[in-house]
């Protein structure tokens, strides 16, 4: 899908971005992500030569009255959570 | 016949007693939250969670007298055409078990071709219902956007995605999708088109008059059994009296990268949410700790519990869509890719102003055999070719068995204009 004009995808962008993601990865999966990610990447790249085309998206803001209704009850809104403390969501420090 | 691995959780969740689904057995793609039964997404990261509520399709097939018999397997949080990301093991195609059953709603496709469930619930981002349902040999519906809630269905790429109906027949997938369809104060991006729809009596068969158009793009490059299957059931539906023209769209070349571009960024976006703090992998269990104390701050413990919970190819989009929405990045992918969106909804406008229906094969190529795909991602995104138009189009596609190529089933797929779900099936119920 594309010529010699593909972008370099270094080990240290895969870094700099599983970083952004807040997802670790061992240096196996770096190694490998660049690679596969130079492919993708220059697929991405042929977008440029889409033209631009008049569009009206017909997006409309959805509104409703703010209502008081039944939500999930404290109980269940931490049953699936492994960490709580007094009815509260327990989280790592913040640094 | 071998163990399909079609369910990832096989539980029953019975229905009302009577109602248009009453003696029927559903299978419910695992993305879909059932409450009080575990909705995994395929992912480790959710393994063992449980929805505290019921998405509204499934409230809506409870009411309609339907039986939940399992949550179906599928591609971890969607992202695959083969089911073989799952965590849970790959999902076995029933028509020949050394091949894939497609995806990501592979488990449901699998449990419709095999019997083991009458009916699926599965969700289509990309093709998502309608891959696996060709590469089955069964019915497989995409709606059109804003028709069926997505309240419950745990997000990939908002913008793209819709639950769908797969049968074994296009009647039965109508009457499904009559039941899940309408409008939802739930989710906004619901409309009321669907509301008291009566779909499944459109599949009477009569396509005379009807003219079918076919993009040469998407018919050139297919495989070459494939190919000669489409043209023969073009040729049937002509000998039924409808007409075939041939519609151009240029457009369609550049909907795998505009596809991918979108669908990454959202999903990177969308993924956020699971950090493990408020359900899913803790960074305790994660990174095998005594405490949460022991996990460092909540960037190191989110991107602990977030590399032991992902799989590959989670992490693949989630990487390539944050590189996709960074600084210096967005305009040059993501602002392209709404450019391309565009472009592409212009096309389709343009070729179902000449056709009533559109036509094409669904998969551009036979099922794959297992472990075909994974070591090359690109290649299994090229595959989407001719699905993901339709949903950057937000139009409604179907999957029909169209016959075989080498003794596997090709799948055609029908594209209606917006709302045109009547149409689509009328015309898919021709080939049956």
């Amino acid at each position: 899908m594309s010529d010699g004009d593909e972008p370099a995808v270094s080990a240290d962008e895969v870094r700099r971005v599983a970083d952004l993601a807040r997802v670790d990865l061992n240096d196996e999966e770096v190694e490998q992500f660049a690679e596969q990610f130079e492919a993708v990447l220059a697929d991405f790249e042929t977008l440029d030569e889409v033209p631009e085309v008049e569009s009206e998206p017909d997006l409309v803001n959805v509104m409703r009255a703010d209502e008081i209704e039944d939500g999930l009850t404290q109980e269940e809104a931490l049953s699936n959570a492994s960490e709580t403390e007094d009815g509260y969501f327990k989280g790592p420090r913040v640094s | 016949m071998a163990e399909l691995n079609a369910y990832i959780t096989e539980e029953r969740i019975d229905g009302a007693d009577d109602g248009p689904l009453a003696g029927k057995t559903v299978a419910v793609k695992d993305n879909i939250s059932t409450e009080g039964v575990a909705t995994t997404c395929g992912s480790k990261m959710l393994e063992g969670y449980v929805p505290p509520y019921d998405a509204t399709v499934v409230e809506r097939l409870k009411d309609a007298g339907a039986t939940i018999n399992g949550k179906a397997n599928m591609d971890e949080f969607g992202m695959g055409t083969t089911t073989e990301t799952s965590h849970f093991g790959a999902t076995l195609n029933p028509v020949d078990t050394d091949r894939v059953p497609g995806g990501s709603s592979g488990g449901s496709a699998a449990a419709v071709a095999a019997g083991e469930a009458d009916l699926a619930l599965g969700s289509d981002t990309g093709g998502s219902v309608r891959a696996p349902a060709a590469f089955c040999g069964v019915v497989g519906i995409k709606p059109t956007y804003g028709l069926v809630s997505r309240y419950g269905l745990v997000a990939y790429a908002n913008s793209l995605e819709q639950i769908g109906p797969i049968a074994p027949t296009v009647e039965a997938a109508a009457g499904l999708l009559d039941v899940i369809a309408g409008s939802d104060p739930r989710d906004a991006t619901t409309v009321d088109e669907g509301d008291d729809s009566n779909y499944a009596a459109a599949a009477d068969g009569d396509v005379d008059g009807m003219t079918i158009g076919v993009p040469v793009e998407l018919v050139e490059g297919a495989d070459e059994g494939v190919v000669e299957t489409f043209w023969d059931a073009i040729d049937e539906l002509e000998d039924q009296g409808a007409e075939y023209v041939e519609v151009s769209m240029p457009s369609v070349e550049k909907a795998v990268a505009a596809y991918y571009v979108i669908a990454m960024s959202e999903a990177s976006s969308n993924l956020a949410r699971f950090d493990g703090t408020r359900y899913g992998l803790n960074a305790v269990e994660a990174g095998d700790y005594d405490d949460l104390s022991e996990a460092g701050n909540w960037n190191e413990a989110f991107a602990t519990a977030r590399e032991e919970g992902f799989g590959p190819e989670v992490k693949r989009r989630i990487l390539l869509g944050t590189f996709a929405l960074s600084a210096g990045y967005h305009d040059r992918y993501y602002g392209k890719a709404q450019d391309a969106r565009a472009w592409i909804k212009q096309d389709f406008d343009e070729s179902l102003d000449e056709a009533d229906v559109l036509a094409s094969p669904t998969m551009p190529v036979p099922p794959f055999e297992l472990g075909e795909g994974l070591e090359d991602p690109r290649t299994m995104y090229l595959a989407d070719a001719n699905t993901v138009p339709v949903n950057l189009a937000d139009l409604p596609a179907i999957s029909v068995p169209a016959g075989e190529a080498d003794g596997l089933p090709v799948g055609l797929q029908f594209i209606g204009p917006k709302y045109g779900e009547e149409t689509i099936v009328r015309a898919a119920s021709a080939l049956e």
